[in-house]
């Protein structure tokens, strides 16, 4: 487990690097997903299960689906 | 404020919290120790109501104060969202556009939107049970609607989903938590007592009030992430701006047109 841990505490950093320098946000929405999905893994093998259901459903789902339809919306706008 | 000076108080707030966040690191009881003063607490307590599910009995038993903060948080921000995105008077709903869906996500939305639907469902019924709850398993439940989306077409959504049910239900799944504490309150003297019995310890009717508020918030949540949902999918997909001189449509002063108005 404590190799799990380790391997989702480094893929944690280095997606959460990927999404600070991924430039289009329109990409970005797509690796905060995965950001959000890696959290959940994390969470799941520290031993919180509840938690981890939350932030699957709303790092990896709610919010990119949000900051897509919003992306859509400004650049409609343009 | 100009920009040195917005750098001395970014670096006054950033070395303040970078300060404060090492030393609270550095007196922490050590990863993955037997230290945990929380839990020889919290254990008992939830074992004494017959909650199978410790965490659930913390966030709906034990601290459900402040579950009750947390979704007025969440009712207050959609309230806001469905306020801000709602349609104005210089906005038209689109003509209907044609697109194409693939096969094969068709085949998926339709194969995942019962078992998607039937997922959340079972996280909020278990939630004093197995990890999930009414917050997680209202998630589920309230974007597996929007798989009639993904496989379907946005129109359609509009039209099995009215908003009005999902708006009531968002206030009533609140109000029934707010409801839930003040019996506690008549019951026992304590807002929200555990005051239903607790049952047999891992069935289904177990916990007390811990399910009940469950469905409370999984009607609240899954209600809440519709309105959400459909707000911005209403403002990125159905609506756009009349052309100039917008508003000659004979609809002024109509305010909130939002949902339903707009099925012409």
């Amino acid at each position: 487990m404590t190799v799990v841990i380790a391997v989702m505490l480094a893929l944690v950093a280095v997606v959460g690097t990927v999404i600070v320098f991924t430039d289009d946000p329109g990409r970005q929405a797509v690796t905060l997903s995965l950001f959000g999905l890696c959290l959940g893994v994390l969470f799941l093998a520290l031993g919180a299960p509840d938690v981890s259901l939350s932030q699957i459903t709303v790092g990896a789902a709610v919010v990119p689906l949000i900051v897509l339809l919003t992306i859509r919306k400004t650049r409609s706008m343009r | 404020m100009s920009r040195p000076l917005r750098l001395v108080v970014f670096a006054a707030g950033a070395g303040g919290t970078a300060a404060l966040f090492l030393l609270a690191v550095l007196d922490m009881p050590p990863f993955g120790s037997r230290f945990h003063p929380y839990r020889n607490h919290s254990v008992p307590a939830a074992l004494a109501h017959a909650t199978a599910n410790v965490v659930s009995s913390v966030n709906f038993d034990q601290r459900g104060m402040d579950t009750l903060a947390e979704e007025s948080i969440l009712f207050a921000s959609v309230v806001v969202v469905a306020t801000l995105l709602r349609k104005t008077d210089d906005e038209e709903w689109r003509k209907e556009r044609r697109g194409r869906v693939l096969d094969s996500t068709l085949l998926m939305g339709w194969i995942l939107l019962p078992y998607t639907l039937l997922l959340g469902f079972d996280v909020v019924a278990h939630g004093h049970l197995t990890p999930g709850g009414g917050f997680q398993g209202g998630v589920v439940l309230g974007t597996g609607i929007h798989l009639l989306y993904v496989a379907g077409r946005y129109d359609m959504l509009r039209r099995v989903r009215p908003i009005r049910p999902f708006e009531w239900g968002e206030a009533i799944g609140t109000g029934a938590f707010a409801c839930l504490g003040v019996a506690g309150v008549l019951a026992t003297g304590a807002f929200l007592a555990n005051v239903v019995p607790h049952g047999t310890f891992g069935t289904l009717l177990s916990a007390g009030t811990v399910p009940i508020l469950n469905g409370a918030v999984g009607v609240e949540v899954a209600s809440g992430v519709v309105v959400l949902v459909s707000a911005f999918l209403d403002q990125a997909i159905g609506l756009e701006t009349a052309p100039a001189g917008g508003g000659k449509g004979g609809r002024a002063g109509n305010g909130r047109d939002a949902e339903g108005g707009g099925n012409r």
